[in-house]
């Protein structure tokens, strides 16, 4: 049996793989990626503890994050499309309409 | 009782119909006030046929503040002295409505100043049918109001809004005197209503207190006497006695309607009525009463004074409108309140009459003041020249007009007031020559000699008679001012009056029998228009020759004693510069200079962290990762 602390060690590189990912990369569908990544390695976590403590209750959380995540994707692809479109631009440095 | 309630509200709903509503009279106001107040004039004259033979009437309308033991209520109380200045107040007041339609025709503020005397003449009657202080006090500063309110009619003229200001001004002063006596009175008596004051004044006739205990001193006064002066520094604001008068005669700004109404009849003897009213306090501190005595005679012989060179017609009036009430106050300095009401009665006929005849000329020259530039207007206008004669030989006091029972009377009572009422006699006497002497200046130069008028100043036709609804008030107020003298005696107004006041007893007899002291005082106003004949009633170089010769004198009266000239270098600039250092120093300086320090402070700290917001979505990101890292690892390291 796969002990716990694999699946732990797994989870968190997958997750600073996508967090550096998030904070380096200027390409903003693949920044999106990055995300999915992190959300992932969150859901890996979640049905690892589950399934180890006998509770089922984290692999019916991972639905709801996997829900979310596609309606987020839906969300973020839409918003770039429409980006694109106003800007003709993917680099998220030229995106700073944050700033006054 | 419900009749009697209208006596006030009757007014008050005429101000209200027409207040609220005059964009739509369009110079018909007077369709709505006149008879309203007509209507209140009779209800008055009503009342005081029932006080005649019955009981005053006392009714509280409504508690007004209950508040842990204190109480106050809007009560209705006509009893004797109430009723008698109902009278006048009303009738003139409806006059004065009748003569402002002709006077104030094709004024631009035609309707609100309808609205605003029928207001007045509500605060007047609260004023007068007050059962306590506090209510008093609310229809005290309600006349002062629209007294304010009418000076500035013409509110587009500056010496208007100055003047206004001015009796606003000078009488908020009296009024801080007479609220402080009536926080004092409620801290004594523990109640405002009079019955209630007038009982208790026995129990505390020897009580004493510290006033200037704020500043170390150990100087005790006796409490009654510090109430009667501090009630008594309201009634100088407001009935214009020195040191608080010059507000008096600018105040003649106004139209002139509101100079007999408010300035001559009705608001300047709320004052003289308040003394009469509270008539207990003042008996029982014979300080208070020397104060009272001493200010109305200094008053009534300064303002004389002062009277013999002015030039323009309403100030001449006004000045002795001052005089008389300075006539009234010494009266009731003496404690012949009774004599200082009858006065006021009759004065209030004779001087309103003086005034709107003193209109009535204005109005026919066209806005003319200056009495050497008029004369020889007898000619043009009979009716204003006779009611004008009449209301003149009333004020000089030559019998059998009104001013001679009253003026003499009030002469009488001071003689027998021991040797100072000697003093104020003799004052009172030399204050009647002079009132003789300037009201007949006023005459001669007006209406006899020379015409000395611009005829292209009026259209360039001749002075013409005012029309009728103008000269029957006149004619009615003349009517008053020849009859009210002989009908108060006759009747015996002051047995009348004295059911409602407490009067000192007089000990011993006088040295001169009645009969000669009348007889001094009707020879004192012969001798007053015999000068001013001999010196005005035909062409002379007498008074020019007599300005030069007393040159000191005489510009001492023209310049009305310097008294506006002191005050201003010893109250106005030296309040003019503090607040000039103040507003430079203090205020650019301190205030805002911090306000300013610590908006722009704020605005330098924002602008350098304004530098944080990038923009750069990864630059926030990056910030949010670095944050966790350490606060997980604070978390880890503390564990």
């Amino acid at each position: 049996m796969v002990p716990l602390s694999w699946y732990v060690a797994l989870s968190s590189t997958l997750f600073l793989i996508g967090l550096v990912g998030v904070l380096i990369r200027r390409n903003i569908v693949i920044v999106l990626l990055c995300i999915e990544i992190m959300l992932n390695a969150v859901n890996i976590n979640f049905v690892a503890f589950s399934k180890y403590q006998h509770v089922i209750d984290g692999q019916i959380f991972v639905f709801f994050v996997i829900t979310v995540a596609a309606a987020e994707v839906a969300v973020g692809l839409g918003i770039i499309i429409a980006l694109f479109r106003l800007r003709e631009t993917i680099n998220i440095d030229e995106i700073n309409i944050l700033k006054l | 009782m419900l009749p009697y309630l209208l006596i006030p509200l009757l007014p008050l709903s005429g101000f209200l119909i027409v207040g609220l509503f005059w964009p739509y009279f369009r110079g018909k106001g007077h369709w709505i006030t006149v008879p309203l107040v007509a209507l209140s004039c009779f209800l008055s004259i009503r009342a005081f046929m029932d006080t005649l033979n019955g009981p005053p009437l006392h009714y509280v309308v409504y508690n007004w503040i209950h508040s842990g033991h204190f109480t106050a209520s809007i009560s209705i109380m006509i009893d004797h002295l109430t009723a008698a200045m109902l009278v006048m107040v009303t009738v003139v007041s409806t006059l004065v409505h009748l003569y402002t339609v002709g006077y104030m025709k094709d004024d631009s503020g035609y309707d609100r100043f309808f609205s605003y005397i029928s207001l007045f003449t509500f605060s007047m009657i609260m004023l007068l049918i007050s059962d306590n202080l506090l209510e008093l006090f609310f229809s005290w500063e309600g006349v002062g109001f629209c007294s304010y309110i009418l000076i500035v009619h013409w509110y587009e003229r500056r010496p208007s809004w100055l003047a206004a200001n001015k009796a606003f001004i000078m009488n908020r002063i009296g009024d801080f005197g007479f609220l402080l006596g009536i926080f004092l009175t409620y801290t004594v008596f523990g109640t405002l209503d009079y019955s209630g004051i007038f009982q208790q004044i026995p129990a505390h006739l020897n009580d004493q207190i510290l006033p200037f205990s704020a500043f170390h001193s150990q100087t005790s006064a006796s409490v009654i006497t510090v109430i009667a002066l501090l009630l008594f520094v309201g009634a100088v604001g407001k009935s214009a006695q020195i040191p608080l008068h010059p507000w008096l005669p600018d105040a003649m700004e106004g139209p002139t309607p509101i100079s007999a109404l408010i300035h001559a009849a009705t608001m300047v003897t709320a004052g003289i009525f308040m003394i009469a009213r509270l008539s207990p306090i003042y008996n029982a501190s014979h300080t208070a009463l020397l104060v009272v005595g001493w200010t109305g005679a200094v008053t009534a012989f300064v303002a004389a004074t002062i009277a013999l060179t002015q030039r323009d017609i309403k100030k001449i009036v006004a000045y002795s409108t001052m005089s008389q009430l300075g006539y009234m106050v010494m009266a009731c300095g003496v404690g012949a309140y009774g004599a200082g009401i009858f006065h006021l009665l009759t004065h209030g006929f004779f001087k309103a009459l003086l005034f709107l005849a003193a209109g009535s000329v204005i109005h026919s020259l066209g806005g003319e003041q200056d009495i050497f530039r008029m004369g020889g207007l007898a000619k043009y206008m009979k009716l204003t020249f006779v009611t004008m004669l009449l209301g003149s030989l009333a004020l000089s006091g030559i019998p059998p007009f009104a001013g001679y029972y009253s003026k003499d009377l009030i002469l009488t009572e001071a003689f027998k007031d021991g040797s100072l009422g000697h003093v104020f006699w003799a004052i009172g006497v030399t204050t009647a020559i002079l009132t003789a002497f300037y009201t007949f200046r006023l005459i001669f130069m007006v209406f006899t000699g020379k015409e000395n008028f611009s005829h292209d100043g009026h259209h360039g036709h001749a002075p013409h008679e005012s029309p009728l609804v103008m000269t029957i008030p006149l004619m009615i107020l003349a009517v008053g001012a020849v009859f009210a003298g002989w009908a108060g005696e006759h009747f015996d107004i002051i047995g009348y009056l004295s059911q409602s006041m407490t009067v000192p007893h007089f000990s011993g007899t006088p040295a001169i029998s009645e009969d000669s002291l009348k007889l001094i005082s009707v020879i004192a106003g012969v001798v007053g228009i015999a000068t001013a004949f001999l010196l005005y009633g035909r062409p002379s170089g007498v008074p020019l020759a007599l300005s030069r010769t007393f040159r000191p004198l005489f510009e001492l009266s023209q310049n009305k004693w310097y008294f506006d000239e002191i005050y201003d270098a010893v109250f106005t600039r030296p309040m003019i510069f503090l607040s000039f250092i103040l507003w430079r120093e203090v205020d650019k300086g301190v205030i805002d200079m911090v306000v300013n320090g610590v908006a722009s402070s704020c605005q330098s700290i924002g602008s350098s962290l304004r530098r944080v917001q990038t923009g750069q979505l990864q630059n926030y990101a990056l910030v949010m990762a670095l944050g966790l890292f350490g606060m997980v690892s604070i978390f880890l390291f503390m564990k």
